[in-house]
């Protein structure tokens, strides 16, 4: 008895110090962020802020000049374009360098490089890329004979041109992240599964698209959920680039939430903006898991079927 | 575990299915090589432009290798931006996190793994939470509490957090490298006297040295670059982050761009040294990280 009592004393001591910090620095304030959001706080003490219920979401939902909408709509369509353009890439690349190519390792460590790169630093990078008077990118099209292409208020200073502009430093970056990845999940296919498929006939694209792709699934299923959360939660490549601008055309939920507090003082409704983000990266993130298994569960019975 | 699985999926270059036809797979070198070109373009003209004086940088020779290497513009973004303040800030922090995160972690994944309890499964899943838990839910709280503590403005209002958002990967790490080492170890030291407490410090403890490295890689890569926490809780010019001071230092030298470059080079060193010499082990923690996550 007093054996076990000491064994419960040690385990307490040893998960000690990282109760307190993930608890103090990870949970509580999760559940404070939630109870902020119910005030109206104009500065960092809730003495004399009101408690409004819903009166910040409702607010956030419904006001023109807060432009809430205008954000989550950003990061959706950067989430879709990270989906849709980036993780094919990846995946492309990904599969040619399962092929079992010479300087495959170079490549790998070529292509996760600027994963590494901190985004202060390519964010900087790709201002004097897109710089109207002297930046590399009106260079490279003077040289292909289109120089004229820039829009009016240069590359990052047109509403049009700037969410696209933003898209590209982070399609650029982050290849590399899901490249790596899905390249681990390609070389952990059996290669006797690719041997057969290739004895049975089978092309190189036929094995990567019926073999190799359906098992590594899951790490693509990682991938989807990454691309689309981390789109939700972007914040430095924005915040260096435009930090929002022009006009709102590259507002995403984390400037808004940062503009919130430290502009206008309101850290009810940047509370409010962080509770939103952190429920819709789960709820995409489990929405996403849920898509992936149906579609599993489909495959498989239509394989069943088939035989 | 995680870990065992990403080391074998690297151990590959023995199967035969090289029959991939000669045109194909010339095609693959050309998209392979593209998007490698792409990938060091940028970087390449970061390291020419640190290099170049306006005039160059400007038009008269934008592309090219700069024709007389300015290594004075180093010296700029050393002496009038502040820079090593910020390098030492940023060290100061950085190794200060790894530290108390690696203790934490170690310690938190001895009760986790070695000690048997009821409940320790879901510790262990309680603890997995923080991988999915962004960084920005906590802004706010911690802003407000830190202000109210008055320690708001100082090396510590960065480094605990940092630690704390580090733990849940540091954990999942330790909890690979742990499993591997054989629990007779444990029992020959209870059977030789020791407790629970020498057993961690004179027997796990020095078998943990690998998996100690790659978390501190990891943890380096989060602090090292974190930008949104260093922005907000630090104003004191002389506390500032590599990351903020960057920026700070782009806004004051919009139109000279050859220091700027040479920050931005500064900034990028270590890093890359430290992905020159293990680029494989970083690799692998970021699969670990994700296959659990």
């Amino acid at each position: 008895m007093k054996k076990n009592k000491s064994k419960i004393l040690m385990v307490v001591l040893f998960l000690l110090p990282a109760l307190l910090l993930f608890i103090g620095v990870l949970i509580a304030p999760i559940i404070m962020s939630v109870f902020y959001s119910f005030y109206d706080m104009k500065s960092i003490s809730l003495k004399g802020a009101d408690f409004i219920w819903f009166g910040n979401y409702k607010e956030l939902f419904t006001s023109g000049s807060i432009s809430f909408w205008k954000a989550l709509g950003n990061s959706m369509l950067l989430a879709f374009l990270s989906v849709f353009l980036q993780l094919p890439l990846s995946l492309g690349l990904a599969l040619m360098l399962g092929k079992g190519i010479k300087g495959e390792r170079g490549f790998l460590s070529v292509y996760f490089m600027p994963v590494l790169i901190s985004t202060v630093v390519i964010g900087q990078l790709w201002r004097k890329i897109y710089n109207p008077d002297y930046g590399i990118l009106n260079a490279v099209l003077g040289l292909l004979g289109i120089a004229d292409k820039m829009p009016t208020g240069g590359w990052l200073g047109n509403e049009k041109s700037a969410l696209w502009c933003v898209f590209v430093p982070t399609l650029w970056q982050y290849v590399g992240y899901h490249m790596l990845l899905m390249y681990a999940g390609v070389r952990s296919v059996s290669p006797e599964l690719r041997e057969a498929a290739k004895l049975d006939g089978a092309t190189d694209a036929q094995v990567d698209w019926y073999v190799v792709i359906p098992s590594i699934k899951p790490i693509l299923r990682v991938s989807v959920i990454f691309a689309v959360t981390g789109s939700l939660k972007s914040f430095d490549l924005i915040y260096v680039l435009t930090n929002g601008g022009p006009f709102h055309a590259t507002e995403v939920p984390s400037t808004l939430m940062i503009n919130m507090l430290f502009e206008r003082n309101r850290y009810g409704m940047g509370s409010t903006i962080a509770v939103m983000m952190i429920t819709l990266c789960f709820a995409f993130a489990i929405l996403i898991s849920a898509a992936f298994k149906e579609r599993e569960n489909y495959g498989r019975k239509k394989h069943t079927e088939d035989i | 575990m995680a870990e065992k699985n990403t080391l074998k999926t690297y151990d590959i270059n023995q199967y035969e299915v090289q029959k991939t036809n000669k045109v194909l797979k010339v095609l693959i070198y050309i998209g392979l090589v593209i998007w490698a070109l792409i990938d060091l373009f940028p970087i390449y003209w970061m390291f020419t432009f640190s290099l170049k004086n306006n005039e160059e940088v400007y038009g008269a020779n934008v592309m090219g290798l700069p024709k007389n290497w300015l290594w004075s513009n180093y010296e700029k973004a050393l002496t009038t931006g502040n820079m090593p303040q910020y390098f030492l800030n940023s060290v100061i922090v950085t190794v200060a996190a790894i530290a108390i995160s690696l203790i934490a972690a170690l310690m938190a994944t001895y009760a986790l793994t070695r000690i048997v309890w009821k409940g320790r499964e879901m510790m262990n899943a309680f603890f997995m939470l923080g991988i999915t838990i962004p960084i920005h839910s906590s802004i706010v709280p911690i802003f407000i509490t830190l202000s109210k503590l008055k320690v708001i403005n100082s090396y510590w209002s960065l480094i605990i957090p940092y630690s704390a958002f580090s733990l849940a990967m540091a954990i999942l790490i330790c909890t690979g490298f742990m499993n591997d080492i054989p629990k007779d170890l444990d029992e020959a030291a209870y059977i030789d006297g020791c407790t629970l407490w020498q057993t961690f410090i004179k027997i796990i403890v020095p078998l943990m040295k690998p998996a100690l490295a790659t978390i501190s890689i990891y943890t380096f890569l989060q602090c090292w670059n974190e930008l949104m926490f260093a922005n907000v809780f630090i104003s004191k010019k002389a506390l500032k982050t590599l990351p903020v001071g960057i920026q700070a230092l782009s806004g004051q030298h919009t139109t000279d761009w050859g220091p700027i470059g040479a920050a931005l080079v500064i900034a990028t060193f270590p890093t890359l040294i430290v992905y020159i010499f293990m680029s494989k082990s970083i690799q692998e923690s970021f699969i670990a990280g994700a296959v659990k996550g």
